[in-house]
């Protein structure tokens, strides 16, 4: 029992950075319709960056505020120079601009901080908190930055000006631009965000998996089957998709399939929820007159 | 959703211009065999290993193509299925003693199975999602290849070793030149299939699903059957291609068929050009000869630079896909108006 809890608060733990993360993935299609398959190498690229700052001596939450602004801009910059020019390309060009995306942030990577692993030391006390036994301080530190994540994002777009404005940009591009809004702007800034939050992602899956410019691969994948599951329209839906997939996959790896193929759960999720329900737990039936 | 292109000449395919385009198209076509089938008696033994793997990766891409060019469906997982065929004759091959021609078909058919299975669910997710789930199947297939449970089959991370075949019948072949004229007469097999598939009544009821699934349901084209079969048929391609590949390279490994084998099938089948059977052919050459390209790029910013490779190629793809969008058979078919207008005169005023 103590060991299934355990599987369970650990699965927590991860199913906090998959819900960032398809937090992030929710963030750029509800703009774009558009799944951005190089988010997770985007967020490995700034845990690198926290990662060299830490390691020229600044103190971690300051690395950890200074790798969200960088990657704040450069997001912002990616939609500026590379994902602009094909606002109206067919789909699968633009797919094909992620995974040209997704090969370079990987070698870049691997150019710049070689391919060794590394260690990415924790921000908080060796001590479990609260006298809690079943899971190490990272686990909840983890799970309380997911929180915080997500109460900031629900703040700003629920209660700036600058929020409404996107909302409106990525729900009906046409009037908001009547009214005003500048749409392209609005949607540099949504990928900003997208990979600040995949900053954060990043940051809080590097002591737990370490870092290695693969390490966010498998990540992407349980993050894309916590999207899914929950709605890929749907934020809130993607996140708590995002937990449940975390505890899933390490209860399934713990009991049911070994370790070894656990990515293949996240396959199961995908292919199963698209099956049975395709439009996720949370998320909205689309329906299409013909 | 329309896919590859909106304009009528990307779904013809075939603008009737010059003089006889059919006896041209010919032309073309002897005079491409004619260079194929002289390769190996010019080309050194490294050389035609890499051209045995063009027109390995050449069958793969038709069978990708055909998927994802003229149906519509994005698959970034056909690394899978290359998986599958290579596995099968590896298998065959070490477990059973089978000889090597023999594991081909075999490796075809259950690709086709497979891929026919696979379909089946795929029939419900459109665009976008289709890539979702077959990127997560090539994100998967290492680990499952790697699976303990499956190790006296698969050897494990170890592989399996093939041996090198030779000619048959005492013909004066190197191996290298037998195993070149083999995958050429598969390729030329495949070819002549998927090229006469795709102008009948199954190809445009194909590329009918892709352009107006509604449309098409209506007309009377059984989309759940033909899209599951071109799944099915596009994964046999790819199996195929995998069975030819594990006995070209003579190696089979879980860590080959990971996440950049499909990525770069994909890329493969948009730089040659969708919906175009000839344009795979530019598609193989970039994928087997561009990263080595970017490799040697790489070198001349120096010793560090060892990694640069997948950047180099990157910057390369976004460059393409800004210049070429339809790819190079697309940037053709829009060039042979305008080069005929060039040195013809002017009738239209």
């Amino acid at each position: 029992m103590t060991a299934l809890l355990h599987q369970i608060f650990s699965g927590l733990a991860m199913g906090g950075v998959y819900a960032i993360l398809a937090l992030a993935l929710v963030m750029i299609y509800q703009a774009t319709q558009l799944v951005n398959f190089a988010q997770g190498q985007m967020a490995m690229f700034s845990t690198y960056i926290a990662w060299e700052l830490i390691d020229n001596g600044e103190p971690y939450w300051a690395a950890f505020l200074i790798t969200i602004l960088l990657s704040f801009l450069g997001g912002m910059l990616i939609e500026r120079i590379v994902i602009r020019p094909f606002a109206n390309a067919p789909v699968l060009t633009v797919v094909i601009v992620f995974i040209a995306l997704l090969l370079i942030f990987n070698s870049v990577a691997g150019w710049r901080y070689s391919y060794t692993i590394k260690t990415f030391d924790s921000p908080f006390p060796d001590r479990p908190w609260f006298g809690n036994v079943f899971m190490s301080s990272h686990e909840s530190g983890a799970i309380l930055v997911t929180l915080a994540v997500l109460a900031l994002v629900y703040a700003f777009f629920r209660f700036t000006p600058l929020g409404l404005a996107m909302r409106a940009a990525a729900q009906n591009p046409a009037s908001s631009r009547l009214v005003g809004i500048r749409v392209g702007w609005m949607l540099a800034i949504g990928w900003g965000l997208a990979a600040a939050i995949g900053a954060v992602a990043g940051m809080m899956a590097a002591p737990i998996v370490y870092l290695d410019p693969n390490m966010m691969s498998g990540i992407l994948i349980y993050a894309f089957a916590g999207a899914i599951l929950g709605g890929i329209d749907n934020p809130w839906g993607a996140a708590s998709g995002g937990f449940v997939v975390g505890v899933l996959e390490n209860i399934a790896g713990a009991y049911l399939v070994g370790t070894e193929i656990k990515l293949s759960v996240a396959l199961v999720i995908i292919v199963g929820v698209l099956v049975m329900k395709p439009s996720g737990l949370f998320g909205r039936q689309l329906v299409t007159r013909v | 959703m329309a896919i590859a292109t909106d304009d009528p000449s990307a779904i013809a395919a075939r603008p009737v211009t010059g003089p006889d385009p059919r006896g041209r198209r010919r032309l073309a076509v002897a005079l491409l065999g004619v260079a194929a089938l002289g390769l190996p008696f010019v080309a050194s033994g490294y050389h035609l290993f890499q051209f045995s793997q063009v027109l390995i990766y050449a069958i793969a891409l038709l069978g990708l193509n055909l998927l994802t060019g003229y149906n519509g469906q994005i698959s970034l997982g056909h690394g899978a299925f290359y998986a599958i065929g290579a596995y099968t004759t590896a298998i065959l091959e070490t477990r059973f003693g089978a000889p090597y021609w023999a594991t081909i078909p075999p490796a075809g058919a259950l690709c086709f199975a497979a891929g026919f299975l696979f379909g089946l669910p795929a029939l419900r997710l459109g665009g976008l999602y289709l890539a979702l789930a077959t990127f997560a199947l090539a994100i998967a297939t290492p680990q499952l290849l790697n699976f303990k449970a499956f190790d006296a089959w698969t050897g494990g991370v170890q592989g399996l070793q093939l041996g090198k075949p030779h000619a048959p019948l005492g013909l004066p072949l190197t191996p290298d030149q037998w195993l070149y004229l083999l995958c050429l007469a598969c390729a030329a097999a495949l070819f002549w299939a998927a090229a006469n598939l795709v102008r009948g009544r199954v190809g445009r009821a194909i590329v009918a699903i892709r352009d107006h699934p509604i449309a098409a349901e209506a007309m009377g084209v059984n989309i759940s059957f033909y899209k599951a079969m071109c799944f099915g048929v596009s994964a046999l391609y790819a199996g195929v291609a995998g069975a030819l590949g594990a006995i070209v390279v003579g190696f089979v490994s879980p860590d080959s068929f990971g996440l950049p084998l499909s990525l770069s099938f994909l890329v493969g089948v948009v730089v040659g050009g969708l919906a175009s059977v000839w344009g795979v052919l530019f598609g193989a050459l970039f994928i087997e000869f561009v990263p080595n390209y970017a490799d040697q790029l790489s070198d001349l910013f120096g010793e560090s630079a060892k990694a640069l490779p997948g950047a180099i190629y990157g910057v390369l793809l976004i460059a393409l896909m800004a210049a070429m969008p339809t790819g190079v058979a697309g940037a053709a078919r829009s060039a042979r108006p305008l080069v005929s207008r060039l040195f013809s005169r002017a009738k239209r005023a």
